[in-house]
């Protein structure tokens, strides 16, 4: 046992074992002025999420009447990253808003409010790796937040192989490590249904299997994380 | 309360001196707060917070060849994006008229005092310049954007430091303990106009109240080096004296905080 720990300690880089994700927080309720709000942390790597609605949607043709439709954007500040990021968005952002609405579409339910919008905006003030799994785990507690109805919350972590060994968020450094796959997954812990799944890098669909059974208990963890920081949100008004 | 009684409302009481939050008319919200450090991959960032106003300003630094008209002299360039994640009234796309005066009155009060020594952003007289691109981004927006984003831009320009020059290039992520030369702190104060009455730092209520608003630079030696007069309506040109007056006061309390708060 010691000799294992050992061993997986030597391969990366800041010690952490292969299933240890990097030191998280998260707080809800950080911006007034939106409905709904979140903030979370792993290692350096943060992001702030926002909700807003479910409000009117203009223009009138992109309502629903059956339901309401979800929004989201993605983006990093311009010193969030080493080389500054031109302010706007980009192919890369634009995708990521794509899988973040996605992840978290599947999580809630806007039957209750037709021809309107939830808009989501998640920024991310500090990149080290991990940043679009960062931001869906701190929107979905955004969207709880806000009261949207939802199944369950949604968690998400990336996990990678690195040196041949499988183990969850990596960091920039292991990330940019030569022939190093990533993987960004996320999760409804509850049922434990997948709703985003990339991949690049190349290792066998054993090795995948093996990746999403760890980013799975790695978001469990994570799950537990967003419910006490949902529920000291709600102590908090509740002496107010 | 609509706008308009809201409107009615907020001068009544400023009839007695009081404001909706019981501040005085020259009072600014408590406490300011000024957070430095925010992303490690910046030359210098921070966090600035007056009330529930919360912006983010943060300093990037690269190299690149000089302007013409100052072959010996770096290049500095601010931007200010005001995030849909801030506010309901905000939306995304390019940034609009508030935004680009917004970023405009920060850069003026920054250029013109000088307060960069930009002689000392040359590397090579003509060809290669350090540029600093200053960005800063509203958090949540309850009033007096300006005040703030001016105040969050000096913090994060007092902790920049310069990146590590190789080959003339920089490398990303590598940074040296060389600060950005600063001579002055020159501070912003904004001054809000409701009837014949000046307040400062209005939240986003008495914000849409406000008939016109004056926004004033001041150095450490009270010159004036960036005035931007906003609002549909005018001023009178004997409150000129009155408005100079408190944003001498003010400037100086924001420099004291903000001195006290980063080094």
């Amino acid at each position: 046992m010691v000799q294992a720990r050992k061993t997986e300690k030597a391969e990366r880089s800041d010690g952490r074992k292969l299933n240890e994700t990097r030191k998280m927080e998260a707080k809800v309720g950080i911006i007034k002025r939106a409905d709904g709000s979140a903030m979370f942390r792993i290692g350096t790597t943060v992001a702030l999420a926002a909700v807003y609605g479910p409000r009117e949607l203009f223009p009138g043709f992109m309502q629903n009447p059956e339901k309401g439709i979800l929004r989201c954007t993605y983006d990093m500040l311009s010193f969030s990253v080493t080389e500054r990021k031109r302010p706007g968005p980009s192919r890369r952002s634009v995708e990521i808003s794509l899988v973040t609405k996605n992840a978290l579409e599947s999580a809630i339910n806007l039957d209750q409010f037709p021809n309107t919008v939830v808009d989501v905006y998640i920024m991310i003030v500090q990149a080290d790796a991990g940043t679009r799994c960062a931001g869906i785990t701190a929107a979905s507690m955004a969207l709880a937040d806000a009261g949207i109805p939802m199944k369950d919350l949604v968690s998400a972590v990336s996990v990678g192989r690195i040196n041949g060994k499988i183990a969850i968020d990596l960091d920039k450094h292991e990330e940019d490590y030569e022939g190093t796959t990533d993987i960004p997954c996320a999760f409804m812990s509850r049922n434990n249904e997948i709703t985003l799944l990339q991949l690049d890098g190349d290792i066998s669909a054993e090795e995948l299997k093996q990746a999403v059974e760890l980013g799975k208990e790695g978001c469990k963890e994570i799950s537990e994380i967003q419910k006490k920081a949902l529920k000291e949100r709600y102590k908090e008004i509740k002496n107010e | 309360m609509n706008n308009l009684n809201l409107r009615e409302y907020i001068s009544s009481i400023l009839a007695n001196g009081h404001r909706i939050d019981g501040r005085k008319l020259e009072e600014y919200r408590n406490p300011i707060e000024i957070k430095t450090g925010i992303s490690k991959n910046a030359e210098g960032s921070a966090s600035a917070r007056i009330g529930e106003t919360e912006v983010i300003a943060g300093v990037k630094i690269g190299v690149g060849e000089p302007f013409a008209d100052s072959p010996d002299e770096g290049v500095l360039m601010v931007g200010v994006e005001l995030l849909p994640l801030s506010s309901p009234e905000f939306e995304s796309g390019p940034p609009g008229e508030q935004a680009t005066e917004l970023a405009r009155v920060v850069d003026r009060g920054i250029r013109e005092s000088k307060m960069i020594d930009m002689k000392k952003l040359c590397i090579k007289k003509g060809e290669l310049v350090w540029m600093i691109y200053l960005d800063i981004y509203t958090i949540n927006d309850d009033g007096n954007l300006i005040d703030t984003c001016a105040l969050a831009a000096l913090a994060a320009l007092k902790e920049s430091v310069l990146p590590v020059l190789k080959d003339d290039k920089v490398v990303f992520g590598e940074f040296t303990k060389t600060k950005l030369p600063l001579t002055k702190t020159a501070v912003t104060c904004t001054l809000y106009k409701i009837d014949s009455y000046f307040l400062v730092d209005p939240s986003t209520k008495e914000e849409k109240a406000c008939d016109a608003r004056v926004s004033i630079c001041m150095t450490e030696n009270d010159n004036i080096c960036a005035v931007q007069k906003g609002g549909s309506k005018g001023i009178k040109v004997e409150e000129l004296d009155k408005v100079i007056s408190i944003a001498k006061e003010k400037t100086k309390e924001l420099r004291l905080i903000l001195n006290s708060k980063v080094k």
